[in-house]
């Protein structure tokens, strides 16, 4: 007989669970720092720099450390992405840097770059004077929509340019995806907020929190008010499943659980659920099943509607999954989750196979797996109401903001940047995306 | 059938079971070491040198090392002095041990003040140990110069002739004369040592060398109480420097029949194959053993003997020295022959360092195309001068390979070439 609607709290004692969300990959010691940076070559034209989206140059950052000049392995980092400590720790480098470096051809185990890197930065020296200076005042006053990774590259950008920033956040802290939607395990000892205190030495930038677009303050408002505006709100919208049961208590949102978790100053006290479906395939899914896990959920499956080799989590992020006792549920696509108004009992899918065309069809034999928990983790939307309705910046195909090269929306001082143009989901990508608008605000004012 | 019987050998009249001796340094300073080494198997020691009572003293911190990227160590140096034991205790101890292990070679090194009562005095109780032979150490880099002993007198030809001479006349055993590299043409001292009798020569010694500098004390390394030295350089840097050394002697009209015993950087049985294809007998060790203790004389046994027995030499005579005849002076190698690098794009991983090195310190004879995914590199032919500089960076063993091209042309050295002023008509 299943217990239906077990969810609670203080299914592990404190120390387990302090044990379980302790830092996923320790910083490499000296020793270790040694052979790793030993073993990058310094190739020329690195590929591994093609494959970094803030261009790092990482061979020059690696072969620094390996001379002993790890306070300018750091300056390299930073000076090409402010958020590099967050980056080294988030980074799924086995899709970004380290999938392009060349010891992967044939010793099939590249560099390893993310620990290098999360290395160095951590060696910063700060006895030393902060490693970037501010030009002289140029007198313009840019606005920053979002103290997430895009807002504050692009913050620290035009600070340096002398210009003077203000960001305006919705929530009560900065960082936004850092701060909010990363797993705990990968970002831990609050680092999100010790780094953004860092970006902030630089001077000239004011950050207003609990001010949300369209609700404290108007893009029309901003714009009236300042020389130009960039906007990185990211994704806000969550996708729904659209199926019977999904208003049922015990359905999840995974984004707003993580949410919360990384707020909550006491672990045990999160309600868990005993047996937890996650539904989606990305690295929120992966988020999402492997904290259950650590927080105690007995039994945590991710079910996907495609092959397994279709998820859009790495390889890496999969085995972690697994390595953490996670089960996968492939080609099954939900059709209705049963329950009443206390809880949710199971959850039911049509197995879908490839046609001939190789489109996924649903098949007539149905999975039914029992649960109390649902957690939705299917993907984000962005959401273009707050940026009001006349006067605003145009849309693409998807829904999301329009931009040109320069980051540049279709109003000439508005630009964007982050997921609510692109919603890879990358941190580091939001931070190019930042670091590009920055400077062609700095050349267009 | 023993073990590795084709690498018993005999130099200068003295049978050893292997061509592989222990220098003259501190792994054989005293019985309890030499007795280590003859238990994992190694065919002789040079005993540490011996000297006049009273017995020098030693400094705390006495090595300095210079590092690879990887704490790998490439080479280090000592300002250790002679034995710092008494002549009598050294004396006893060979005896004994020599005693004990009648079919291993111990060589006794000795450095005495440069008159001839002092040699006089010490050789008949080397003598009387039984020992094999003596190494006269001429060599030492550091603080034994400074008491006009060491390489104060392998710096000087006449003293070096002169001191042999003694040894050859108040000592019935063989001689060895150890020859220090800081010189400019170790010939010269090689030849002295010839004039006055040795059975032979043995080199390098260590060279002059100051391995790092403390930043934070500004103090050479190894530093003593804040204060450095130079010391005497030694390891698997050193060995191209000994090689050539060697070789010099091995060419050398005048000292090409003189016994070599190779020393310098020998740190496994194909550095150990090369010294005795340029000209060595039998190789002396350190520096190897030092950082990896004395099993390493497993494999350079077996390795050597393995790689003999490929080659079907059925002792180390067989391929002592063959290289000699391809060591040659600049002037007559062969100005028309051509070699060019080849990428073998199977194995190339893409890293750019060729391109790298030949593009920016080279000749440009390296092509970049593709995109960043598929990064392509390929030898421009004709600019290529085959420097082999490529081949030496790239990281993979067989990605570039150097090909001889058939110019169709026939030897032609410098001393013959049309543009050479000078030339020498055929």
């Amino acid at each position: 007989m299943s217990i239906a609607h077990d969810i609670q709290s203080n299914r592990l004692l404190d120390t387990e669970i302090d044990n379980n969300f302790s830092d996923m990959t320790p910083p490499l010691t000296d020793k270790q720092v040694l052979v790793a940076s030993e073993r990058c070559l310094f190739c020329y034209d690195a590929p591994c720099i093609d494959a970094c989206p803030t261009d790092i140059d990482i061979p020059l950052f690696i072969r620094k450390i390996n001379t002993g000049n790890v306070h300018g392995a750091a300056k390299e980092i930073l000076s090409a992405n402010i958020l590099g400590g967050s980056c080294a720790r988030v980074c799924p480098t086995e899709t970004l840097c380290e999938q392009a470096c060349v010891r992967n051809t044939c010793e099939e185990a590249p560099v390893e770059i993310g620990r290098l890197q999360r290395y160095a930065v951590d060696r910063l020296d700060r006895s030393l004077p902060y490693p970037f200076t501010r030009e002289s005042d140029t007198g313009k006053h840019i606005a920053i929509i979002g103290a997430g990774p895009a807002g504050l590259a692009c913050a620290h950008q035009l600070a340096r340019n002398g210009h003077q920033v203000t960001i305006y956040e919705a929530a009560a802290k900065s960082g936004g995806l850092n701060e909010y939607g990363i797993a705990l395990y990968k970002l831990v000892d609050d680092y999100t907020q010790k780094e953004i205190e860092f970006v902030l030495e630089i001077g000239g930038i004011e950050i207003k929190y609990g001010q949300a677009l369209g609700r404290d303050i108007s893009l029309k408002q901003l714009r009236d008010q300042h020389d130009a505006v960039f906007i990185g709100i990211g994704m806000s919208n969550v996708n729904a499943l659209n199926i019977p049961g999904e208003e049922l208590a015990g359905v999840e949102d995974a984004v707003a659980y993580i949410r919360d978790l990384r707020q909550e100053s006491s672990l045990a006290n999160l309600p868990v659920g005993r047996r937890v479906i996650v539904i989606g395939a990305g690295m929120t899914a992966i988020d999402i099943a492997v904290q259950s896990k650590k927080l105690g959920a007995e039994q945590v499956t991710i079910v996907y509607r495609r092959a397994q080799s279709a998820m859009g989590a790495s390889l890496h992020e999969q085995e972690l999954a697994l390595k953490n006792g996670v089960n996968f549920v492939c080609n099954a696509q939900p059709t209705q989750i049963l329950g009443d108004d206390s809880g949710i009992t199971t959850m039911e899918f049509n197995r879908t196979e490839l046609d001939e065309s190789g489109k996924l069809i649903a098949t007539d034999e149905i999975i039914s797996l029992e649960c109390d928990v649902v957690f939705k983790a299917i993907g984000q939307k962005f959401s273009s109401s707050p940026l009001g309705s006349d006067d605003k910046p145009t849309l693409d195909h998807r829904g999301r903001i329009s931009v040109n090269e320069n980051y540049q929306t279709s109003l000439s001082d508005v630009f964007a940047g982050g997921d609510c143009i692109n919603g890879n989901d990358l941190v580091v990508e939001a931070v190019d995306h930042g670091n590009k608008a920055a400077l062609a605000i700095h050349h267009q004012l | 059938m023993k073990k590795n019987a084709n690498l018993a050998c005999e130099f200068i009249g003295i049978k050893s079971i292997n061509p592989f001796w222990l220098a003259s340094a501190p792994p054989t300073d005293k019985a309890y070491n030499v007795i280590r080494a003859f238990e994992a198997g190694w065919g002789g020691v040079v005993w540490k040198t011996l000297g006049e009572d009273p017995a020098p003293i030693n400094v705390s911190s006495r090595y300095g090392v210079h590092y690879g990227q990887n704490r790998q160590v490439l080479g280090f140096n000592n300002i250790e002095l002679i034995t710092d034991r008494s002549l009598q205790i050294n004396l006893d101890e060979i005896t004994q041990v020599k005693k004990d292990w009648p079919d291993r070679v111990i060589i006794v090194s000795l450095m005495v003040p440069c008159e001839e009562e002092a040699w006089k005095n010490i050789l008949p109780g080397v003598e009387a140990t039984g020992a094999d032979g003596i190494e006269l150490n001429f060599g030492c880099p550091h603080g034994m110069p400074e008491r006009g002993m060491g390489a104060a007198v392998g710096q000087v030809p006449e003293y070096i002739e002169m001191v042999t001479r003694w040894c050859k006349q108040y000592c019935s055993l063989p001689v060895i004369v150890k020859l220090t590299p800081n010189i400019t043409d170790v010939r010269k001292p090689a030849e002295a040592a010839w004039r006055g009798g040795a059975d032979a020569v043995s080199l390098i010694n260590t060279i002059n060398s100051i391995t790092s500098v403390n930043l934070e004390t500004m103090s050479p390394e190894p530093s003593v109480d804040g204060k450095g030295t130079h010391g005497g350089y030694c390891g698997s840097s050193v060995k191209p420097i000994a090689l050539s050394m060697v070789s010099e002697i091995a060419r050398h009209p005048e000292t090409s029949t003189l016994p070599i015993s190779g020393i310098g950087g020998i740190s496994n049985w194909r550095d150990a194959a090369e010294f005795i294809s340029l000209g060595a007998s039998n190789v002396q060790v350190c520096t190897a053993a030092m950082l990896y203790g004395f099993k390493i004389i497993d494999d350079l046994c077996d390795g050597l003997s393995d790689w003999m027995e490929k080659k079907g030499y059925n002792n180390i005579s067989d391929f002592s020295r063959m290289a000699i005849p391809n060591t040659t002076d600049w002037k007559h190698l062969n100005m028309n022959y051509k070699r060019i690098a080849y990428i073998n794009q199977d194995a190339c991983i893409g890293c750019g360092r060729c391109f790298a090195a030949c593009e920016d310190t080279s000749h440009q004879s390296i092509l970049k195309t593709g995109d960043a995914d598929n990064r392509k590199y390929t030898i421009i032919e004709e600019e290529c001068v085959g420097c082999n500089l490529c081949e030496i960076t790239c990281p993979e063993p067989n990605a570039i390979v150097m090909k001889d091209i058939d110019t169709g042309l026939p030897h032609l050295s410098w001393l013959h070439h049309p543009a050479n002023p000078y030339r020498e008509e055929p």
